[in-house]
């Protein structure tokens, strides 16, 4: 008896010591921010340079009622009425939507990208099904949402609101409408208040705009859009900093604005960037005229090249002369010396990869069911952002420029990827296995490291303290990619300094569009 | 704007190698019926090999080209201790390899978690003259050795989760039959993976990973003596929440990993010198179904000793028939 008295003390110590505490719910880094409270409204931004617009004016949005009508009184009624009997759902959606919208518009772009990022699985007989924007919803989901993909959704989006807040500030100011808190001081201010005007509401225009160019290009999402487009005006509206008739105009002029951009991108070349099997096959025998060793899909079964003629897309800073102008010289000879060495670099580094340089492939990988790496500095940059307490259209600027680098990175690299056709380090050595998945597409130039250097180069013009922690992120993502395994030195080096380049078209534009 | 697109994966597809966690001490030790004597150390190895190439992307049973045959090996050193007769400790570590036949994807390597179980047996009553009953408790624990990469299934060595579990094991048997069943619980820490954000059935800004709990259950019947022991055994993993590996998407380590399993354990223990002391293990697995894992068939040996520090030989005496 007494043994079991003992084994029991012994076992209930035990017990108490392994069971701890249970709460495991994760959230989200960017889940309890502050409202949005601008040090700066920026009541110039009607002036900016707009990216596709011709005017301000273009759209027109009518003159509000004035704020002592029985329509406006009715506008009042209705915030009332939802201050009245707010849920605690509905308290915390104002609470999301108060720390930004370009913020909150970002972050729904990173989450469908990261959602549709998924390469579609092979037919029965070894060939590759391709997704269809006229029959989205069947498998394979449309869009497979890869890099190049991505970066110009991101940048059409991001450019899209940019135009439509310049168009917004330009009628603020024009009307000069206060905000409801203000007009009628027992409206509460639920998120932070400020002396904008508020009509065309900036918020609703950003769900209009945003709303309008999500849905084509995320075409399943339809319903989810359409449900969060409410969620971001109720809350505008329920948070007392805009009256239904500011939403309203809002929203339209934001389609409206969408719809310029969506007719822009339906003539960009985006959508024949997929090629055919002639334009395919056509790769391979230049690159074998050249004396090169062509690129191969090391995937079983071979899977066609990425979007191959992604480097014609029209891009927003760059034409297609400067395009040319940024390629670089070709990469060493496949059959060469250097190249040889290049192989053994790559193989040397994949085989003594430190834990530190795992942690860096893992953290730069940004593969398959991710955000992409222009996601990636996407979310790199709004965390910096809020740090900025910038007014929406500012916010709208910077993301759009650091947006439309991206892009204008993809076309680049695409464009370099495909003219030189170059084979990965795998392909010139099958004993090179890599530390993430190999990427089905040209070696030469690094998409990391475009995508890297552009971001860090024009996110280092916009926050010049952090330009020096930009560039040390970008060298980072370019050596993950050489520590993994799938590109070589030549690649990365080249890839960051075509990046920087681009980079500057958009520091370039940043410069005279006179937001500075 | 009509946008069709080819495919690329950066990432090959696969899925979790095999229930690393749950029979990773399996000799005779956290979840058999078996009692150490008091001051009895038995301290032994095991080397197993699993290997699959067909699994469950959630549901669906298929293969994977790039991926081929995914193999672990894995060599587990462990130690039992005898506090008294009817308590007992078990430690263990495993060194684990992982490997991938075909595509571009490099193995990894490394020790693995340090699992821990204090084993108690507060029933053993003997019914009639030829049958007992044995009831056990364990509580146990396991935590994350090095640090090794858990977002790279299938070839990650483990989930780098701590867990803490409970385990009650019931035992009966008549002369040399013997029925085992053995029910766990299983409470799974948090996990920081090396990434920024990422995707499961909706999108995450984080680099914490909740971890599902998991229960398993397992069934073992089979014939016992004091020098043999042969015996069958259905297992069955079943993890309470998770999410299942979308169409052509990599595995991950929240994932719903199920696994219903069959085996076979076979062991004898030489009772004469000079090998009195050293027991000889031998085990079979096979996934029959399961759901993001591989259909794994492992297949492991191991070697035991045991340490009498009591210095009072009890010849002959296994411990499981031991009674007051």
């Amino acid at each position: 008896m007494r043994t079991h008295i003992y084994s029991l003390c012994l076992f209930s110590a035990f017990l108490a010591m392994t069971i701890s505490a249970c709460n495991k719910s994760v959230t989200n880094v960017n889940s309890n921010l502050g409202p949005l409270n601008p040090a700066n409204e920026d009541l110039n931004a009607g002036t900016w340079k707009l990216i596709l617009l011709s005017r301000p004016d273009t759209f027109a949005v009518a003159a509000p009622a004035a704020t002592n009508t029985p329509a406006y009184a009715a506008d009042l009624n209705t915030i009332k009425g939802y201050q009245h009997n707010l849920t605690s759902d509905q308290r915390a959606q104002i609470k999301y939507w108060s720390a930004g919208s370009v913020l909150r518009w970002n972050e729904t772009m990173r989450g469908l990208v990261a959602k549709y990022n998924l390469p579609p699985y092979q037919l029965s007989n070894g060939t590759y099904p391709i997704p269809s924007s006229t029959n989205p919803f069947a498998y394979p989901l449309f869009p497979f949402a890869n890099p190049p993909y991505s970066a110009r959704a991101y940048a059409y989006v991001s450019a899209a609101q940019y135009d439509a807040l310049v168009a917004c500030w330009h009628y603020k100011t024009l009307y000069n409408r206060p905000a409801p808190y203000t007009v009628d001081s027992t409206v509460q201010a639920l998120a932070a208040k400020s002396s904008l005007p508020s009509y065309p509401s900036e918020g609703a225009v950003l769900a209009g705009v945003t709303a309008e160019m999500m849905q084509l290009l995320f075409p399943d999402e339809i319903a989810s859009i359409r449900d969060k487009l409410e969620q971001a005006e109720f809350s505008l509206i329920a948070s007392g900093a805009a009256a239904p008739s500011d939403v309203t105009a809002g929203e339209a002029l934001g389609r409206q604005v969408a719809d310029a951009f969506i007719a822009r991108g339906r003539s960009d070349k985006a959508g024949s960037a997929v090629g055919n099997a002639t334009i395919w096959a056509s790769f391979v025998t230049t690159a074998q005229a050249n004396g090169q060793t062509p690129w191969v899909s090391l995937e079983t079964p071979a899977r066609p090249p990425m979007l191959p003629l992604f480097g014609q897309v029209k891009g927003f800073l760059l034409d297609s002369a400067d395009v040319v102008a940024l390629r670089p010289g070709p990469p060493p000879s496949t059959n060469s010396d250097s190249m040889k060495q290049q192989v053994q670099q790559a193989m040397n580094t994949v085989k003594n990869a430190t834990r530190d340089q795992l942690s860096l492939v893992q953290f730069w990988a940004d593969g398959a069911g991710t955000w992409t790496p222009a996601g990636h500095w996407n979310y790199i940059a709004a965390q910096d952002f809020i740090t900025q307490n910038w007014s929406e259209v500012r916010w709208a600027r910077n993301m759009a420029l650091l947006n439309m680098a991206e892009m204008d990175a993809a076309i680049e690299c695409w464009y370099i990827k495909y003219y030189y056709f170059n084979p990965r380090p795998t392909q010139m050595d099958p004993i090179i296995r890599t530390l993430t998945g190999i990427p089905n597409f040209p070696s030469y130039v690094s998409g990391h490291s475009m995508f890297s250097a552009a971001a860090a180069t024009i996110l280092g013009h916009i926050m010049p303290s952090r330009a020096q922690a930009y560039q040390a992120m970008a060298q980072d993502a370019a050596n993950s990619r050489i520590y993994a395994g799938i590109h070589f030195n030549v690649d990365c080096e080249v890839g960051m300094t075509v990046g920087q380049n681009v980079g500057n078209y958009a520091v370039q534009r940043a410069m005279s569009d006179g937001a500075e | 704007m009509k946008k069709r697109t080819f495919l690329i994966t950066f990432r090959m597809l696969a899925v979790v190698a095999l229930i690393l966690t749950s029979r990773q001490l399996q000799a005779q030790t956290d979840d058999d019926a078996l009692m150490m004597a008091k001051n009895n150390l038995c301290v032994g190895g095991t080397y197993s090999h699993s290997s699959w190439n067909y699994y469950w992307e959630g549901t669906y049973h298929r293969n994977n080209q790039n991926l081929g045959t995914v193999t672990t090996k894995m060599v587990s050193l462990m130690g039992i201790y005898g506090i008294n007769r009817h308590l007992a400790v078990v430690a263990g570590a495993p060194y684990i390899w992982t490997d991938a036949s075909s595509g571009v994807l490099h193995g990894m390597h490394g020790v693995q978690d340090l699992s821990g179980w204090l084993k108690w047996q507060p029933i053993e009553q003997r019914i009639g003259a030829n049958s007992k009953f044995s009831l056990f408790a364990l509580v146990g624990g396991s935590v994350p050795l090095t640090n090794y990469l858990a977002d790279y299934l299938p070839l990650s060595i483990g989930l780098h989760s701590r867990t803490a579990s409970g385990r009650v094991i019931a035992d009966y048997q008549l002369g040399h039959f013997f029925m085992t069943g053995v029910g766990t619980y299983t409470w799974r820490s948090n996990i920081t993976i090396d990434e920024q954000s990422y995707y499961t059935t909706s999108f995450y800004e984080t680099n914490q990973v909740q971890m599902p709990n998991t229960t398993s259950w397992l069934f073992r019947t089979g014939y016992r003596t004091n020098r043999w022991i042969v015996e069958g055994l259905l297992s069955d993993m079943i993890t309470l929440g998770g999410f299942d590996i979308r169409k052509n998407d990599m595995p991950f380590p929240s994932n719903r990993m199920n696994a219903l399993m069959a085996g076979a354990h076979v062991k004898y223990e030489f009772h004469s010198k000079p090998l009195k002391g050293l027991s000889l293990t031998a085990d079979g697995n096979y996934t029959i179904t399961g759901r993001n894992v591989g259909q794994a068939t492992t297949i492991d040996a191991g070697i035991f000793y045991i340490f009498d520090f009591a210095h009072k030989a009890k010849t002959g005496e296994t411990p499981t028939l031991k009674t007051r």
